[in-house]
């Protein structure tokens, strides 16, 4: 059997479907690899069987974008974990997927990676206890099982999709114990020049109707400077200091956010060049308007690309895939700018508080080697120029989880050490293959790989 | 601790740690385990601290059992399926044993 198409796109959100569909219909062979075991992506997470009208109108939009995807001719891989994008000398690229065990290697003249977001690190006291787990965590449980917290449930954090869970959590008569919003008080000074643009997009009346249906029915603490997780095998406080003073709240879950940031390492280790943006506090690839990165033929859409949202994600796959078609993106253009109105507002105004981002030193900052900020901050004090170094001597970054978890945070902790720009420390080095693939596996791919083998 | 909103949808039997149990079709190990009250999925091997799912969407690999005999195995990735095993809380080897070059 022939693994070959015309065009290979990683992830099946708002990006990767929009994109599909729009190539299939032109008649290039699609293939869609997808880690989850539905189209849709974080955001749609099971938006075929979803029936939760507390979901909100937003979520169920996504319903008919991943039925006219599954409708087209595009080849859908669902559980499918791209682990490596590789060009080929002669143009084109090798692509590893590994679906439960089986790894296979396809071929593809173009690339689309559309992996989306992950939950910016949230690194606290006490967040590898059991119980704590990200917001995205939780919705993703709302989405695909209606499964929701029992017992006394505190979200914390800042940012639209806190309001938005604590919403739909109301909406199923979940109660929650406490919104603990880290969310810098004078920050909004900062965002005020972005205002214009904010009262003028869809994100304003929403995040209003969400504010007001939150008001009064959700205890909302505002301007919490320090948070800790309590517990020993699992969680069974939370505590937070607003005012000056530190309080004490009994918890069973503990629900963290504070923004998302680009998934980096897939285009990383294909050699995509990325750079800090630092009113986004990310690396971003650098990109083209339609898309396009630094090695040809290979495209990045959505929120992989810099943050912009679902409604953005759709129509950036869109220009992405009529690029590529050498067709005119006028309209999706248009509509991306719109889509993409309100955000430069919202960036500002719930920019991560340093505190959450640069920990004191006992905190674990690297979930899968357990390196605390204070294992980075002297490496950083004895010479260490970068994360790579780091690695080395700490492992911070070499777990299973290859640094997703903490290279943010431990760029950010070594270049404030060292008074430089997260951009001249620099991103951890990301290597193929981006995820933990068994020996067997690898195996099997080169015999089924070499031309010769049969 | 975690609940159902709408119970059980088309009932499946799962094995989880030695006990026959049921699951729900469509849920993940990780759902599952989680609305049957199993707070600890595990115990690091560096610290024996213990750990559950974090991300929920495949990127911490924090959520690791045993599924089937085979260890290591991401309980927030890995569908629920008839007869399926999962053994959590033991101290499992070393990551490393699976290649992660
Ligand atoms: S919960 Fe993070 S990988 Fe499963």
């Amino acid at each position: 059997m022939s693994h070959s198409c015309d065009l290979f796109i990683v992830g099946a959100g708002p990006a990767g479907m929009s994109a599909a569909i729009i190539a299939a219909r032109a008649g290039l062979s699609v293939v869609v690899a997808d880690e989850g075991g539905a189209p849709g992506g974080q955001i749609y997470r099971g938006v075929q069987g979803g029936t939760l009208a507390a979901l909100g109108a937003d979520y169920h939009e996504g319903r008919a974008l991943a039925d006219a995807f599954i409708a087209s001719s595009a080849r859908y891989l669902p559980r499918s974990a791209v682990f490596m994008i590789e060009s080929q000398h002669t143009g084109g690229f090798d692509i590893g997927v590994s679906c439960q065990g089986q790894a296979t290697l396809w071929q593809s003249a173009r690339v689309l990676i559309a992996t989306g977001a992950l939950e910016r690190p949230f690194p606290i006291p006490g967040w590898t206890l059991p119980g704590v787990m990200t917001a995205g965590a939780a919705q993703t449980l709302l989405k695909s099982s209606a499964i929701v917290p029992h017992g006394p449930t505190i979200l914390a954090g800042s940012g639209p999709l806190l309001l938005l869970l604590a919403a739909q959590y109301r909406r199923l008569g979940v109660p929650i114990a406490a919104l603990l919003d880290t969310t810098p008080g004078g920050q909004w000074r900062a965002a005020l020049p972005h205002l214009p643009g904010f009262l003028a997009s869809a994100y304003f009346g929403k995040g209003l109707a969400l504010l007001r249906e939150l008001a009064g029915s959700v205890k909302i603490m505002r301007g919490v400077t320090a948070l800790a997780a309590i517990g020993n095998e699992t969680l069974n406080a939370v505590d937070y200091t607003a005012d000056g003073q530190t309080h004490r709240l009994p918890a069973a879950t503990l629900l963290l956010h504070q923004g998302v940031v680009p998934q980096v390492n897939l285009a990383m280790a294909a050699g995509v060049e990325h750079r800090w943006n630092a009113r986004r506090l990310a690396f971003e690839p650098v990109l083209d308007a339609d898309g396009r990165s630094n090695i040809a033929d290979l495209f990045i859409a959505g929120d992989t690309g810099g943050i912009g949202g679902a409604a953005a994600a759709a129509r950036q796959g869109q220009i992405a895939a009529l690029a590529m078609l050498g067709a005119n993106a006028e309209e999706p253009r248009a509509a991306l700018k719109a889509a993409l109105r309100g955000r430069a507002f919202l960036d500002a105004l719930y920019r991560p508080a340093l505190q959450f981002r640069l920990p004191a030193d006992d905190v674990i900052v690297c979930r899968c080697e357990e390196v605390t900020a204070g294992d980075i901050r002297a490496l950083a004090h004895r010479g260490t120029t970068g994360p790579n170094q780091a690695k080395v001597f700490t492992r911070a970054g070499m777990g299973p989880c290859q640094g997703r978890g903490c290279a943010l945070t431990v760029c950010e902790l070594i270049a404030a050490e060292r008074g430089q720009s997260p951009q001249t420390t620099g991103h951890m080095r990301v290597r193929n293959p981006v995820k933990p693939i068994a020996l067997g596996e690898m195996a099997s791919l080169t015999r089924s790989a070499a031309p010769q083998s049969d | 601790m975690f609940r159902r909103l709408e119970g059980v949808r088309v009932p499946v039997e799962i094995c989880v740690n030695g006990q026959n149990v049921q699951a729900s079709d469509g849920d993940s190990v990780a759902a599952a385990l989680l609305v049957l009250g199993i707070a600890t999925f595990r115990h690091t091997p560096k610290t024996g601290s213990p750990r559950a799912a974090y991300c929920g969407m495949g990127v911490c690999f924090d959520c690791l059992v045993t599924i089937d005999g085979e260890p290591n195995r991401q309980a927030c990735l890995t569908p629920i399926a008839p007869g399926m095993t999962i053994d959590t809380g033991t101290r499992l080897p070393q990551l490393s044993e699976t290649a992660s070059i």
